[in-house]
């Protein structure tokens, strides 16, 4: 039995619609209740920091809004309805049909409807992302998955240094634009061209259509996007590297930048001096920190709890377990992980430094999470790295807190990214920023 | 799968109430707008014809997008009572509005200088199994929980599509826990796929309150107005003070006991048949709370009847008269400035129902024409069917007619009217406005706290316009930029093209 969930966080299947919006001029159409696309959009993306509608999200988004006659006698001709209006109305490259809970629990078949317009050269997939089958994060693997299946065909030809980015989770990890182009950047650096899919500049269908053209495949997560690649590998034969920490700072950013460039034939003098570069430059900045961090009448938050999806949980504590010299005192894991996935994700918390290690729990349930903090005397006044539904329990630990997980409805993000060199610069002025906000204002 | 024949079955167990009376409290499920209030979702024409006609057919569409549901303001009310607890049936993504409302609440608490706290709330997270073999344990399981956690002083157990079609007996879930809590443990039902007048879900909520929290008054308190709101309680704060009148500002921030205690108060004043209608009239219906049977105090006349009402109801008309004059005085220059900024220019309203005709009132007081209107919905009739609630009529007698297209909150047919209108300003609420950006035009956003009310927030509402006109540097910028997602050939259409005929409905 799933668990029952104080504090909801990541949505559901049916949030794949946030995936199709950050793919440039690409059109969700919904097949689903009334409600549910404005409520995953205000929870996806309007509490991620305020992202906004994007090109043809929010109230923008077509939908089937299936009302009691449908759920009685179905809803696929008010399906093939609106999907036409799409075509006139709708300015997109491309459609993807995404079902929520009401069709599938009635058994509409979504799939031929949309057979009959893809057979007209209408380029449109369709996906069931039910509710019920998981959160966002299920949604879009769903979502990806469709699109590889139903849209995807060889490429005639491999483009050497061609890398799929599959990382930061697009308009629900709020801050995944700024993410996916500093990766972008760094692959860069090492002489990679990636294609990341989502946001801006990114080449909508175009950079979809490029996949299968790839040189490989990049997983950076500890496992959202792996059940992509093995299907890219199967299908296209496409080769992957699965790096499972979201590098933060100098020491995973450069870890992480050789390993690409190894595994992909590109390391050289050259790459080579611009990770030392980048490095060199990230050192600068964290030793220019040097009063701030050790000053002690500030109430250091040595210790610290990270209450986020593994990716950034896993990231954020091999920074400041590595970088800052903090301590972990547990960690929660709170997007719906699949069985599957876990011991893997309990032995990276195992060895976050030789010495150091983390115990977690998987919870989506934020009541569960208080109740463990409570239950935990703290030595000191703790980092809550955390999401906005943690201002209250952090306030009674007497912790730091910030805002770096969903929902956050303190911030308006837009580019801000915590990965790579840049992100650890980030994160230690956000975190001090706070730090210095507290005692000084 | 198809669980379509379970659905059918289950449909048969759901009391269709005979329409009695028009507040019918005997049953968990609120009687719908679409049979309350005749209430239609699709309509082209102008205000004149609405006003003169009671049985408009609704007209559907052939292409939509997403909408709102029931479910989705059912908590815009629930989870705003202090020390009350919603536990949602359904799967997790139902639980999309909770983050934002959680931010609503705590700057609402954070404003008036409450305790600022975390919504009470749960979601049952429904999975996959759950849909096969029930969710009834589960949901037993999270109320027990929702008990445990926040203690609360009752608890709201609201349904969602997909806890609906599965069939779950949640009305006899929650009277077996309210015996053993001894707390109120109420069924609201509000599952979206029964009503596209996503308004239903405010009634939903007022007929849980109406029937499971409200008692009987011990005593009448002769200075107790209700008043029906979100969370913006200094409205109408210093109206009242020179009055002498206390408010309770409901639903929104109340206490389970100041619910409990609303029929106490001698009458209710309320701003929108959309939010307040139904409890309103079921106050006045089942525990002798009047209505005031006067417009919504949007703009200069209809501030003066409403307060005048008030007055009357309370035995004040000499110090409302007073209050009208001293209030007026104190926005003369004001005003006289800000008329002299805008008149002759343009707005288009897009809004919910009565309230975008209240905003015209508004928009006329400042000297402005207004090109058109978009409501989301009309109703035909108001749960108080008096003549003087309806601010259609006012409107239309005192500012004269206008186009009115219903449009269920449709983007693409907003977007089409503002594009043809071109006006100089578009006043939107519960739609983006980067839509009305896009194509240049400056909007601005009345969200869920009308700051436009009474005299002084006539002057709010019309300094918010003439900043919006006279600097739209940042409008201009968004529409040098960026693009909308319409084809070029849907912005030349008819707005209302996609309304089928009324022969197809």
């Amino acid at each position: 039995m799933s668990e029952i969930i104080q504090g909801p966080r990541h949505g559901c299947a049916l949030g794949a619609q946030q995936t199709v919006v950050a793919i440039e001029r690409a059109i969700p159409i919904l097949h689903a209740g009334p409600g549910c696309g404005s409520k995953l959009h205000r929870g996806l993306s309007l509490a991620g920091g305020y992202q906004g509608a994007g090109y043809a999200g929010a109230d923008a988004i077509p939908c089937t809004n299936m009302i009691e006659k449908d759920v009685v006698f179905g809803g696929t001709d008010k399906l093939r309805d609106v999907i036409e209006g799409t075509l006139k109305i709708m300015d997109g490259d491309f459609f993807v049909v995404l079902t929520g809970c009401t069709a599938d629990i009635i058994g509409d078949d979504v799939g031929s409807i949309v057979s009959e317009f893809r057979e007209q050269g209408v380029p449109i997939v369709h996906a069931e992302t039910a509710g019920f089958k998981g959160d966002a994060y299920k949604g879009h693997e769903l979502v990806l998955e469709a699109i590889i299946k139903q849209h995807l065909k060889p490429a005639a030809q491999i483009e050497e240094g061609l890398v799929n980015v599959f990382a930061s989770v697009p308009r629900h990890d709020p801050f995944w634009e700024g993410d996916l182009n500093e990766i972008k950047k760094l692959l860069a650096g090492i002489g990679l061209k990636a294609n990341i899919l989502f946001g801006y500049n990114s080449g909508g269908i175009k950079a979809l259509e490029a996949i299968p053209a790839a040189q490989f495949n990049l997983v950076v997560s500890p496992y959202i996007g792996l059940k992509i690649v093995e299907l890219l590998e199967e299908k296209f034969q496409t080769p992957y590297l699965h790096y499972p920490v979201l590098p933060v700072g100098g020491i995973e950013t450069s870890k992480f930048l050789r390993t690409v460039a190894e595994f992909a034939g590109t390391l050289s003098e050259q790459t080579e001096k611009f990770v030392v570069q980048q490095e060199d430059e990230f050192y600068h900045y964290i030793v220019r920190a040097a009063d701030v961090l050790t000053e002690y009448r500030l109430n250091q938050p040595k210790r610290f709890y990270n209450i986020n999806d593994a990716s950034y949980a896993l990231g954020f504590s091999k920074f400041l377990v590595n970088e800052l010299g903090y301590f972990p005192i547990h960690q929660f894991i709170n997007e719906d992980v699949p069985e599957e996935y876990k011991d893997a994700i309990e032995g990276y918390f195992k060895e976050l430094s030789p010495e150091i290690s983390s115990e977690i729990t998987f919870t989506q349930d934020g009541g569960a999470i208080e109740d463990k903090i409570r239950s935990i005397k703290a030595l000191t006044s703790p980092l809550v790295l955390a999401s906005s539904w943690e201002f209250d329990i952090a306030k009674e630990i007497s912790g730091l807190h910030l805002s770096v997980s969903l929902p956050i409805i303190d911030r308006l993000i837009l580019h801000h990214t915590y990965v790579g060199y840049k992100g650890g610069l980030n994160l230690v002025e956000d975190i001090y920023s706070r730090l210095l906000a507290k005692n000084r204002e | 799968m198809s669980l379509a024949f379970l659905f059918l079955f289950n449909l048969k167990m759901v009391a269709k109430g005979e329409k009695v009376m028009s507040i019918n409290l005997s049953q968990p499920a609120v009687e719908l707008r679409e049979s309350r209030l005749k209430t239609i979702t699709g309509y082209e024409g102008d205000a004149a014809e609405l006003l003169s006609r009671n049985d408009i057919p609704n007209r559907e569409r052939s292409f939509t997008q997403c909408g709102s549901c029931s479910a989705d303001q059912v908590m815009n009310l629930l989870t705003q009572i202090q020390d009350a607890a919603v536990v949602e049936h359904g799967p997790a993504g139902c639980a999309g509005d909770i983050p934002m409302r959680n931010g609503v609440f705590r700057t609402g608490n954070k404003r008036m200088g409450y305790n600022v706290h975390n919504v009470k709330y749960l979601n049952t997270n429904l999975d996959e199994k759950d849909t096969i073999y029930g969710g009834g344990a589960k949901l037993e399981k999270a109320i027990r929980e929702a008990k445990r956690r926040f203690n609360p002083k009752a608890i709201f157990v609201t349904t969602t599509c997909a806890s609906a079609i599965i069939g779950d007996d949640v009305p006899g879930i929650c009277n077996e826990l309210e015996e053993e809590f001894g707390i109120p443990v109420i069924a609201t039902l509000c599952e979206g796929f029964r009503t596209n007048i996503w308004a239903t879900g405010f009634d939903s909520a007022n007929h849980s309150i109406l029937r499971k929290i409200v008692k009987p008054a011990r005593q009448k308190q002769p200075d107790l107005i209700n008043v029906i709101s979100f969370e913006h309680k200094f409205l109408y704060e210093s109206v009242f003070r020179q009055l002498g009148l206390r408010a309770n500002h409901i639903v929104p921030l109340s206490t389970v006991e100041e619910l409990e205690r609303i029929s106490e108060a001698v009458a209710t004043v309320q701003y929108c048949e959309t939010l307040g209608s139904y409890l309103a009239a079921g106050l006045e219906e089942h525990f002798g709370v009047l209505e005031i049977k006067a417009p919504a105090p949007f703009g200069i006349k209809a501030s003066d009847e409403l307060l005048r009402e008030i007055g009357r109801i309370f035995h004040k008309e000499e110090e409302v008269e007073k209050v009208i004059i001293s209030e007026k005085e104190k926005i003369a220059e004001d005003l006289e400035r800000l008329r002299g900024r805008l008149t002759g220019k343009t707005a288009y309203i897009a809004a919910g129902g009565p309230l975008a005709y209240s905003i015209i009132a508004l928009v006329k007081d400042l000297g402005m024409e207004v090109v058109g209107t978009s409501v989301w919905h009309h109703d035909q009739r108001y749960d108080n069917d008096d003549e003087r609630l309806n601010f259609l009529r006012f409107g239309v007698e005192t500012y004269g007619n206008f186009k009115v297209g219903v449009c269920n909150k449709q983007a693409f047919e907003v977007t089409n009217a503002i594009n043809k209108y071109k006006p100089d300003i578009a006043i939107t609420r519960h739609l983006a406005t980067v839509w009305a950006a896009k194509l240049g035009v400056p909007s601005i956003f009345a969200g869920n706290e009308p700051t436009e009310m009474l005299y002084d927030g006539l002057i709010r509402f019309g300094q918010s316009i003439d900043d919006a006109i006279s600097n739209p540097a940042y409008i201009k910028n968004v529409a040098k930029h960026s693009k909308l997602p319409y084809t070029d050939w849907w912005l030349k259409q008819g707005t209302y093209s996609f309304l089928r005929s009324e022969q197809n409905v």
